[in-house]
C-alpha cells in the first residue's frame, strides 16, 4: 500500500494551497482529484481579490502560496476597489483569463518535487482507532496517510438546480462526491446544506458593448504578488450595464419558477451577494441593479455578468437577460444555476481547521460553509501548514486576529459556525487597521520563513525588502530642528522645536515623497514599501490606541482551555452561555470572550473557574 | 440595616429574633443576644432562596438604635451566630453567580444594598428594574447603526450604489447619543451617591471652620457609613441633611501646629479635599476662596466680624444663628446635584467605560475619513459590550446585511 504523511483530497483552491504548502515545506503529499484537468478551474466568476479577498490573497502570497502569483499570470484587468479610501480597505482584485490562471497553478503543482497529483474519486477514509490512516478510492485504491485534508468544495452531496430541472454534481458538467458524503453522514460528522448561485455565462459577440460604459484596467502597475514584477497580459476592459423596470417584471411573474421560491431550496444562501430573484423580492423599491460585464478570457467569447446570479428557468434567464441595456440580442452560452450542497459545521473543528472528533482529519475551503477561492486558499493554506508542521515536529505560525485576515477568518468559523455562506468582509477584522493588503509581507512572511515554507526566492527578496525598510525607518529617526528643516525649503516653524523626520512628516507639506525629493530618505527601491511606512505613520496614533486592548487579547490567547473543560459546572453561567460555549467549544479564554453572549463577568467566571480547574488536574 | 445571606441566615436569625416571619413579610421583633441581652426593637424580613436578592437565604434587620446597637448586633451574629462581615461586593457577586441579574443590573443593585438615604434608595431601584439597561441598549443600537452605515460606505459602495444613508444621518444619531450619555455623565456617579456629596469648609487658620462644622454635625443626622475606610480621617463625616447624603470635611483639621513639615503636609492634603470637593464653604476674606465656592460669613456673633455682602450666608456656630439657612442651601444644593428618583446614577466602572465610549463618538463624529470613523465606533462599540458584556462585531454585521447587498 502506498503511503504519504499527508493526503489532500479535491484539486480545488483550498486543496491546491493545502498540497503545495506541505509540499513546500519538503513533506510528500499526494494531491488526489477527480480530474487533474480541472485543478486551478474557477467554479463562478474569473476573479481574485476584491474587499476582504485581497488580504486574504496577499496572505496566501506572503507564505508564499499560489494564488497570487498565478493572478497576476492569469490577470487581463487589474482593479483597486475603494481606493478612495483609506488603504487599510483598499482591495486589489484582478479578471483573470481562465485559461491561463488555470495552466499557471497547474505548473506550481507539477514543479513541486515531493508533490503527487493522483486522478480519481475518493470513496472514502480508512478510519482506525479515532484516528484516519488512509483513504480509498473508488477504483478500490487504498493509500495510507497521517494525516488527510478535505478540500471537495461544493461537491459534498451536491445538487443543482434550474429552474424545475435538477442534477447531481459539484459544478456543471462534473459529477459529486455521493460516496464519500454518505460515508461523512455515517461517521457522524455534523454536516448541513447551504447554497449558493451563478449567473448565466453570456457570448460576448452577441452584446451590443458600443452602448455601454466601459471600465478600463488600473492604470497604477500593482500586482497581486510582488514578486510577480511586472503585468504580463495584455489589458481588456469591462462594461457596465443595469437592470430595468421591464427586466424586473419579467423576474417578478417567474419568481414561482425559481427553485430558491418554490421551496425546493430550503438551504441559506449569502444575504450580501443575493441571487437577482432574491435582490427584487427584497428590494423592491430599486428601479435597477448594477451589472459589470467582465470578459473570461483573452481568447474567448464568454462574458461573466456580475450580479445577476439566477436559478431561474433558462427561458425565463434569456428573457430578463434581453430586457437589458446593450442585451438585445444576447445569446446564453451556459445558463446561470444554484447549487446545494453539505458542509460540515466548522464549530467542529479546531484553529488549525483539524476535526476535533477525528484525529488527522482536516477541512478546508467550500467544505467549511465559505464562499469564494480566496477564503478556500487561505483554509488550506492554514490546514496544510498545520498538518505539515505536524509531520515534521515543527512550531506551527502563532497566527491571531491581530497579525493576519485568516486568522480572524479560521476564528470566526471555529467559534461561531455559519448559518450562511461566510464571506470576508474588512468589517469582521477589528484590528483592520494593522492588517492592510499592502503590509501582508512584513506582517507575515517572518511567520512563514520560520516554519519553513517559503522559497529561496522569496526568502532573499524579503530580506532585501526588510534592509530597504530599516534604512528608510533610520532615516525618519534622525532629529531636525526647524530652521534646518527651513534650509532644505520646508515650512517649519520655531514652536516646534527639534524632532525626528517621522513626526516632521506628519506637518502639512512634508510627507515622505517630499523628505524623499529633498535627499533625506532613500529612494523607494522596492514599489509599494514607501506607501505602506507612510501609512504605518499616519495610522500610528490610532494603533497605539489598541495596544491595551491587544495586551489583553494576547494574555487570553495564552490562557489555554482544555479540550475538555467542564463549561456546565462553571458557577455563574447561564444556560445559554453554557450551550453556547459547549457549541463553540473555545481552546483560550481569548477565544471565549468572542463566544456571543459571554459578559466580562461571565469570563471573570471562567478564569476563577479555568485556575481551579487547572488545579485539579495537576492533582 | 443589616442584611444577612447564605445558608445560616434562617438559623441566625431565629437565634435573634425568635421564630422566622412570614417570608418578604416586615414584622417588629425584639432582638436578644444569646445570653439574653436586649439589643434593640426592629424590623426584621425573611427572604428564601433563590427568590431573593442574592440567591441564597437571606434576612433584612432594620433596626433603630445608633451605631453602638448596630455594633452590638454585629457582634451577636458574629459570635452567637458565626457569620462573618461581607466582603466588599459580597452581595452583588453572590446575585450575579446566582443568575439574579445581569452585569449592569448587577452593579446598580451592589450599590442600592450600600445605599443609606431614601432618596439614593429610590433612585437606584429604578436602575435595578432595568432602566439603566434599557436606555444604554438603545444607544448600542443607534452605534451598531451608525458602524453599520460607515462599513456598508467602506466595504460596498464602490460597487453598488444601493441607498447608502447620507453620512449626516448617522453622525446626528450619535451626536445625540454623545449629549445623553453626557447628562448621565453629570450626575454624580452612584459612588458619590453612595458616600455623599462632599462639602468641604475651609479658610485660613481661625476662621471658625471646626466650631461650624461641630454645629452642622450635631444638627444633622449622622450616617454609619456601612463601608469601612469611607471615614478616613478624623476630619470628615458623613451626614444627612434633610434626607440627602454628604460627607463633610473640615480642612481644619489638617492643620496642626510644630514642625513646618507637617504643616506643609496638612497644606497639600488640604488643597487635595479641594480638589476632591463638590462644594466648598468659603470662610475667608471675601473673594479669596477657590471658584465656585460659597461664600459664608462666619463669627457673626462676634462684633467686629466682617460682613459679606450677600448672597453669602451669614451663620454664627456659637449662637446657632444662620444654621437653619445653611443647611436649607445645602440640601437644596444637594437635590439639584443627585439624580432624581427615575434617573439613573452610575457606578465608577461604568462612568469610565461610558466615557470612553462618549470620547470616541465624539471621535467618530467629526472624523471624515470613514475609515478612521469606523476604529472610533469600534472602540465605542467595544466600551458599550464591556457595559453591557455582549459581542457587537456579529450584531454589526446583521445590521448590515439587513439593507444591501454586494458583488465584488
Ligand atoms: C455554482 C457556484 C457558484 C458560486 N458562486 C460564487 C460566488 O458568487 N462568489 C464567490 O466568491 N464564490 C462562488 N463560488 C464559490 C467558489 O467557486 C468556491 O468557493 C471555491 O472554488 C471553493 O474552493 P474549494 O477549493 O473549497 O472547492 P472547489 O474549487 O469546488 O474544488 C473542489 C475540488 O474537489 C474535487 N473533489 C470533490 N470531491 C472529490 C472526491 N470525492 N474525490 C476527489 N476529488 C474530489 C473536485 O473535483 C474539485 O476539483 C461558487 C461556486 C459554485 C459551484
Amino acid at each position: 500500500m502506498q503511503h504519504y504523511p499527508i493526503i489532500v483530497i479535491g484539486g480545488g483552491h483550498a486543496g491546491v494551497e493545502a498540497a503545495c504548502v506541505a509540499a513546500r515545506m519538503g513533506v510528500q503529499v499526494a494531491l488526489v482529484t477527480m480530474d487533474a484537468g480541472k485543478i486551478g478551474a474557477m467554479s463562478c466568476n474569473p476573479a481574485i481579490g476584491g474587499l476582504g479577498k485581497g488580504h486574504l490573497v496577499r496572505e496566501v502570497d506572503a507564505f508564499d502560496g499560489v494564488l497570487g502569483t498565478a493572478a497576476d499570470a492569469g490577470a487581463i484587468h487589474y482593479r483597486m476597489l475603494n481606493r478612495s479610501k483609506g488603504s487599510a480597505v483598499w482591495g486589489p482584485r484582478v479578471q483573470a483569463d481562465r485559461r491561463l490562471f488555470g495552466a499557471a497553478v497547474r505548473r506550481v503543482v507539477a514543479d513541486e518535487p515531493t508533490l503527487d497529483v493522483i486522478e480519481g474519486e475518493v470513496a472514502g477514509l480508512r478510519i482506525e482507532g479515532g484516528r484516519v490512516r488512509g483513504v480509498a478510492l473508488a477504483d478500490d485504491t487504498v493509500l495510507a496517510c497521517e494525516a488527510a485534508i478535505l478540500c471537495t468544495g461544493t461537491f459534498l452531496g451536491g445538487v443543482l438546480f434550474r429552474g424545475e430541472e435538477r442534477f447531481e454534481g459539484g459544478r456543471i458538467g462534473e459529477g459529486g462526491a455521493a460516496v464519500l458524503a454518505a460515508q461523512l453522514r455515517e461517521a457522524a460528522l455534523p454536516l448541513s446544506r447551504l447554497k449558493t448561485g451563478t449567473p448565466p455565462r453570456l457570448d460576448g459577440r452577441t452584446i451590443d458593448w458600443a452602448r455601454l460604459a466601459e471600465q478600463a484596467s488600473d492604470q497604477e502597475q500593482w500586482t497581486m504578488s510582488p514578486l510577480t514584477g511586472r503585468r504580463a497580459n495584455p489589458q481588456t476592459f469591462c462594461a457596465i450595464t443595469r437592470t430595468n423596470a421591464q427586466c424586473h417584471e419579467i423576474i417578478r411573474a417567474n419568481l414561482t419558477r425559481s427553485p430558491l421560491y418554490s421551496g425546493a431550496i430550503d438551504a441559506r444562501g449569502p444575504r450580501y451577494c443575493p441571487s437577482i430573484e432574491d435582490k427584487i423580492d427584497r428590494f423592491g423599491d430599486r428601479d435597477g441593479h448594477q451589472i459589470f460585464l467582465e470578459p473570461e478570457g483573452l481568447d474567448t467569447p464568454l462574458v461573466y455578468p456580475n450580479g445577476i446570479s439566477t436559478s431561474l428557468p433558462v427561458d425565463v434567464q434569456e428573457r430578463f437577460l434581453q430586457a437589458i441595456d446593450g442585451l438585445e440580442r444576447v445569446r446564453i452560452a451556459e445558463p446561470g444555476y444554484a447549487v446545494e450542497y453539505d458542509h460540515v459545521d466548522p464549530r467542529s473543528l479546531d484553529r488549525w481547521l483539524q476535526m476535533r472528533s477525528l484525529g488527522g482529519l482536516y477541512c478546508a475551503g467550500q467544505i467549511n460553509g465559505t464562499t469564494g477561492y480566496e477564503e478556500a486558499a487561505a483554509q488550506g493554506l492554514v490546514a496544510g501548514l498545520h498538518a505539515a508542521a505536524l509531520v515534521l515536529e515543527r512550531d506551527p505560525p502563532a497566527l491571531d486576529r491581530a497579525n493576519s485576515y485568516m486568522a480572524v477568518m479560521v476564528d470566526d468559523l471555529t467559534l461561531h459556525g455559519v448559518s450562511e455562506p461566510y464571506r470576508m468582509l474588512t468589517a469582521r477584522a477589528e484590528y483592520r487597521l494593522r492588517l492592510r493588503a499592502n503590509n501582508a509581507s512584513t506582517r507575515l512572511t517572518p511567520l512563514a520563513i520560520g516554519v519553513g515554507c517559503v522559497s529561496d526566492r522569496r526568502q532573499k527578496w524579503f530580506e532585501r525588502r526588510e534592509k530597504a525598510r530599516s534604512d528608510v525607518t533610520a532615516a525618519l529617526n534622525v532629529e531636525m530642528s526647524p530652521s534646518q528643516m527651513r534650509r532644505l525649503g520646508f515650512a517649519a516653524t520655531d514652536d516646534t522645536g527639534k524632532q525626528v523626520l517621522s513626526d516632521w512628516s506628519r506637518f502639512p507639506g512634508i510627507d515622505l515623497p517630499e523628505l524623499v525629493r529633498a535627499g533625506l530618505v532613500p529612494r523607494e527601491t522596492h514599489p509599494g514599501l514607501h506607501d505602506e511606512i507612510g501609512e504605518d505613520l499616519h495610522y500610528a496614533p490610532y494603533v497605539a490606541r489598541q495596544d491595551a486592548e491587544l495586551r489583553e487579547l494576547r494574555a487570553n490567547e495564552r490562557f489555554a482551555l482544555a479540550e475538555d473543560f467542564p463549561f456546565g459546572e462553571v458557577p455563574g453561567l447561564s444556560n445559554e452561555m453554557i450551550e453556547r460555549l459547549a457549541a463553540a467549544r473555545p481552546d483560550s479564554l481569548a477565544q471565549a470572550s468572542r463566544v456571543p453572549g459571554i459578559t466580562p463577568a461571565a469570563m471573570a467566571a471562567l478564569l476563577v473557574f479555568a485556575r481551579k480547574f487547572e488545579g485539579r488536574d495537576a492533582a | 440595616m443589616i442584611r444577612i445571606s447564605g445558608p445560616s441566615s434562617a438559623a441566625a436569625l431565629r437565634r435573634l429574633a425568635g421564630p422566622l416571619p412570614d417570608v418578604r413579610k416586615a414584622s417588629v421583633r425584639q432582638l436578644r443576644d444569646a445570653r439574653g441581652n436586649w439589643l434593640d426593637e426592629a424590623l426584621v424580613l425573611w427572604f428564601a432562596g433563590p427568590r431573593s436578592a442574592t440567591g441564597e437565604d437571606c434576612a433584612e434587620i432594620h433596626c433603630h438604635g445608633g451605631r453602638a446597637v448596630v455594633r452590638a448586633i454585629e457582634r451577636a451574629l458574629e459570635q452567637d451566630c458565626g457569620l462573618r462581615r461581607a466582603e466588599a461586593g459580597e452581595f452583588t457577586r453572590r446575585a450575579f453567580l446566582n443568575r439574579r441579574m445581569d452585569l449592569l443590573e448587577a452593579e446598580a443593585l451592589g450599590d442600592m444594598l450600600a445605599a443609606e438615604t431614601e432618596l439614593q434608595r429610590a433612585v437606584l431601584a429604578s436602575a435595578a428594574r432595568g432602566a439603566a439597561s434599557g436606555e444604554v441598549s438603545r444607544w448600542r443600537e443607534a452605534i451598531l447603526s451608525a458602524s453599520a452605515a460607515v462599513e456598508q460606505e467602506l466595504d460596498f459602495s464602490d460597487d453598488d450604489e444601493e441607498g447608502v444613508a447620507p453620512p449626516s444621518v448617522w453622525r446626528n444619531a450619535i451626536g445625540d447619543v454623545v449629549g445623553e450619555i453626557g447628562a448621565w455623565l453629570a450626575v454624580p456617579s452612584a459612588d458619590r451617591l453612595r458616600d455623599g456629596l462632599r462639602i468641604v469648609l475651609a479658610g485660613p487658620p481661625n476662621s471658625g471652620k471646626s466650631s461650624l462644622f461641630n454645629a452642622l454635625l450635631s444638627e444633622a443626622a449622622a450616617i454609619v457609613s456601612p463601608i469601612a475606610g469611607t471615614t478616613r480621617d478624623a476630619i470628615e463625616r458623613p451626614v444627612a441633611i434633610e434626607g440627602v447624603p454628604f460627607v463633610l470635611v473640615d480642612t481644619a483639621g489638617l492643620r496642626s501646629e510644630g514642625a513646618e513639615e507637617i504643616e506643609a503636609i496638612g497644606i497639600a492634603r488640604a488643597e487635595a479635599e479641594l480638589a476632591r470637593a463638590d462644594l466648598v464653604l468659603w470662610l475667608g476674606p471675601e473673594g479669596d476662596g477657590p471658584a465656585g465656592a460659597i461664600e459664608v460669613g462666619s463669627m457673626i456673633d462676634l462684633p467686629d466680624a466682617a460682613r459679606k455682602a450677600p448672597p453669602a450666608l451669614q451663620v454664627s456656630a456659637l449662637s446657632g444663628e444662620g444654621l437653619a439657612a445653611l443647611m436649607a442651601a445645602l440640601a437644596e444644593y444637594g437635590r439639584e446635584r443627585l439624580p432624581r428618583p427615575g434617573q439613573v446614577a452610575i457606578s465608577r466602572r461604568q462612568r469610565e467605560l461610558l466615557g470612553q465610549a462618549q470620547v470616541a463618538l465624539q471621535a467618530a463624529g467629526q472624523e471624515p475619513d470613514p475609515l478612521l470613523a469606523g476604529e472610533a465606533l469600534r472602540q465605542a462599540r467595544h466600551a458599550m459590550d464591556a457595559m453591557l458584556g455582549t459581542v457587537a462585531t456579529e450584531d454589526m454585521l446583521d445590521t448590515l446585511f439587513g439593507r444591501f447587498c454586494i458583488g465584488k
